[in-house]
């Protein structure tokens, strides 16, 4: 048991970050503590992937050293981490990126228009503006 | 010149969104034609598309000349064609819409809504028109991002909503992500049509299973397929009027768009039946979906809030329709999103223009709309007909289809939950209607004024332009749905049903 948690340690942490992010999102009634909720989740997916990369036996990053044409020693790919999940995560990194950035400047908005970031506060308050309202 | 089309595309209005603050800084007054002309030339681009793929098949486009399956393919069969149409024609219709709509409704903030606005229609363009499941991520990104935007200018309480959109719609995108990534390791690729290729000997690997389900998960909330439904009626119906006409007929459809490719060209409908039976599990949901939305859409007293829900119940049958996996049942989700296109996209237009002129859509505020607003309400009802299913319009032949389907599967509960939920969807339409032609605020017969004199009072031209195209889309693809499946869904029927 214990020998197939370690083998596979990567899978375990990123799952574990993951349900801490899902449950921040879920359980936190402050909007910020949600949005931090939604940054972890989105964080474990991107370490899931970077780990992904690593094969046994790989040393070297792949920055190909001699490679102007002629002359080129012949590259053996096992030797190489694999690139692409990387490459893939730096777009998904801009991705999360910008999607807080949206997400910080509609809390701006909710600040301003409620004085308040918890969402108990605001439901009560716009419960309280309907029946102003009626 | 035209092998170019399908970068084009994308670059053109990724490109004016970045021009338009410059555009928007000179003149504020310039976005709205700027708009306009951007979006035109996207929908030139996708019906030469469409007619280059009916006359001589599909397109394969290799992205900076980097040969697929290791760079990223951009391959463009009948549906994608028909999918950019569709977006390329619900984009300039609302961008046709947004002039007199934007300078009411987000007065000085016109220049970043266009901008947003060119980012929406080049992230939805962008996932149709990709075969790279990653690639489709981002741009699902890119289209969602700009949607949070947009709505978040609605009206007062527009944040909160678009919050919890935020947290739901990268919940669903990250979920997506997450199969990917499964599929990756499993298979070491990314490009659609190669993991095709690749994924049949795995299909009983665990791994691919998981993958599997996260991904239709992850596209069922993006979908907004019950129960994952809960974040849309709010979110859309505080979104500006503009916002919400496209966005409505667009952002469910799309994810229905991605929900074929997964189960039919991604996977084979054999996987689902052999392995874990996500179909059946689908299709109940999907019954469900329609008869839960059809029933809240009735508890509604207002107008655009009900068509959100509306929205919800549509959603089901573009789901039943996938997940009945024969081919009326495929004819008929395919239908199912060109009738949903045109239907809200004409309803939602309709429904900002009487908020437009109203200032609100309470349906007791609707009475002698019809005096007041002929032609809105001649699309609108047009529009609702579609959602009933009453021919000539299209609705009629997605639901003759779909019945068709469930017929073909045997399964009887499903047409009884189909037949029930076309009678709700008769309610709450013709409630409207009713509402808006025949209730008389005081009923005062021994008067002469008993009904009073109204006068026309339409909405600029700018703006009932696009509802009565829409309208008269509506009829077109009906009239012309045997031409559509003959020359669009037959070519792209997938084998083995």
């Amino acid at each position: 048991m214990l020998e197939f948690i370690i083998s596979k340690y990567n899978f375990w942490l990123y799952v574990i970050l993951m349900m801490i992010g899902l449950y921040a999102m879920l359980a936190k009634r402050n909007l910020v503590k949600k949005l931090i909720g939604m940054n972890i989740f989105q964080t474990a997916i991107i370490l899931f992937y970077v780990s992904i990369g690593v094969k046994k036996g790989s040393v070297h990053v792949p920055i190909i050293v001699d490679s102007h044409g002629h002359g080129a020693q012949l590259i053996h790919a096992a030797d190489y981490l694999n690139p692409l999940p990387h490459v893939l995560m730096l777009t998904a990194i801009v991705v999360s990126i910008a999607t807080t950035g949206v997400a910080l400047a509609v809390l701006i908005l909710i600040y301003r228009r409620y004085q308040t970031l918890n969402e108990d506060e605001i439901i009560h308050i716009r419960q309280a503006r309907q029946k102003a309202g009626v | 010149m035209a092998q170019q089309f399908p970068a084009l595309i994308i670059v053109i209005p990724l490109l004016a969104a970045l021009l338009t603050a410059p555009i928007g800084a000179i003149n504020r007054r310039l976005c709205y034609p700027w708009l306009v002309f951007i979006i035109g030339v996207t929908l030139v681009l996708a019906l030469g598309l469409m007619i280059q793929i009916i006359n001589s098949g599909p397109i394969s486009y290799a992205m900076g000349g980097w040969k697929p399956p290791w760079g990223i393919e951009y391959k463009i069969d009948q549906l994608n064609a028909l999918m950019m149409v569709l977006i390329s024609g619900a984009g300039f219709l609302g961008a046709l819409y947004s002039g007199p709509s934007f300078t009411k409704e987000l007065p000085g903030r016109q220049t970043a809504a266009t901008a947003l606005y060119f980012l929406m229609i080049t992230g939805l363009l962008g996932i149709v028109v990709t075969g790279d499941l990653f690639n489709i991520f981002v741009f699902l990104e890119i289209a969602s991002l700009s949607g949070y935007g947009l709505i978040a200018c609605g009206s007062e309480d527009a944040p909160l909503a678009t919050f919890r959109y935020i947290i739901m719609g990268t919940i669903g995108a990250s979920c997506y992500l997450l199969g990917v990534g499964y599929l990756y390791i499993s298979t070491g690729s990314l490009n659609l049509a190669d993991l095709h290729h690749l994924l049949p000997p795995l299909y009983h690997s665990r791994v691919v299973l998981t993958a599997a389900a996260l991904m239709l998960v992850g596209i069922s909330l993006k979908m907004a397929l019950f129960p994952l439904h809960a974040w849309l009626p709010e979110a859309y119906f505080e979104a500006p009027s503009t916002v919400s006409g496209v966005v409505a007929p667009l952002y469910t459809k799309v994810g229905g768009y991605l929900m074929i490719r997964i189960i039919y060209n991604l996977f084979e409908p054999k996987f689902f039946i052999e392995t874990f039976p996500i179909t059946t599990i689908l299709s109940w949901t999907a019954i469900i979906a329609l008869l839960i939305g059809s029933i809240y859409a009735i508890a509604q007293k207002d107008l655009k809030k009900m068509l959100c829900y509306s929205v919800i119940a549509q959603v089901g049958y573009i789901v039943l329709g996938i997940a009945l996996a024969n081919q009326a049942g495929f004819t008929s989700a395919i239908l199912t999103i060109v009738n949903e296109v045109c239907t809200k996209s004409c309803i939602f237009l309709a429904t900002g223009a009487i908020i437009y002129r109203l200032g609100n859509s309470r349906i007791d505020n609707l009475q002698h709309l019809y005096r007041r607003m002929p032609w809105t309400m001649l699309a609108f009802t047009i529009g609702a007909f579609s959602m009933v299913g009453i021919p000539p319009t299209c609705g009629f032949f997605s639901k003759l289809y779909l019945l068709c389907g469930c017929v073909a599967a045997g399964r009887w509960a499903f047409i009884a939950a189909l037949l029930l939920s076309t009678i709700l969807n008769v309610i709450y339409f013709f409630r409207v209607i009713k509402a808006a032609c025949f209730e008389n605020p005081q009923p005062d017969y021994s008067r002469s004024e008993a009904y009073p004199l109204v006068e026309v009072d339409e909405v600029p031209l700018a703006m009932l332009l696009p509802i009565l195209l829409a309208a008269s889309a509506i009829i077109i693809t009906g009239l012309g749905s045997n031409w559509l499946v003959t020359n669009i869904i037959t070519p792209i029927l997938p084998l083995g049903f």
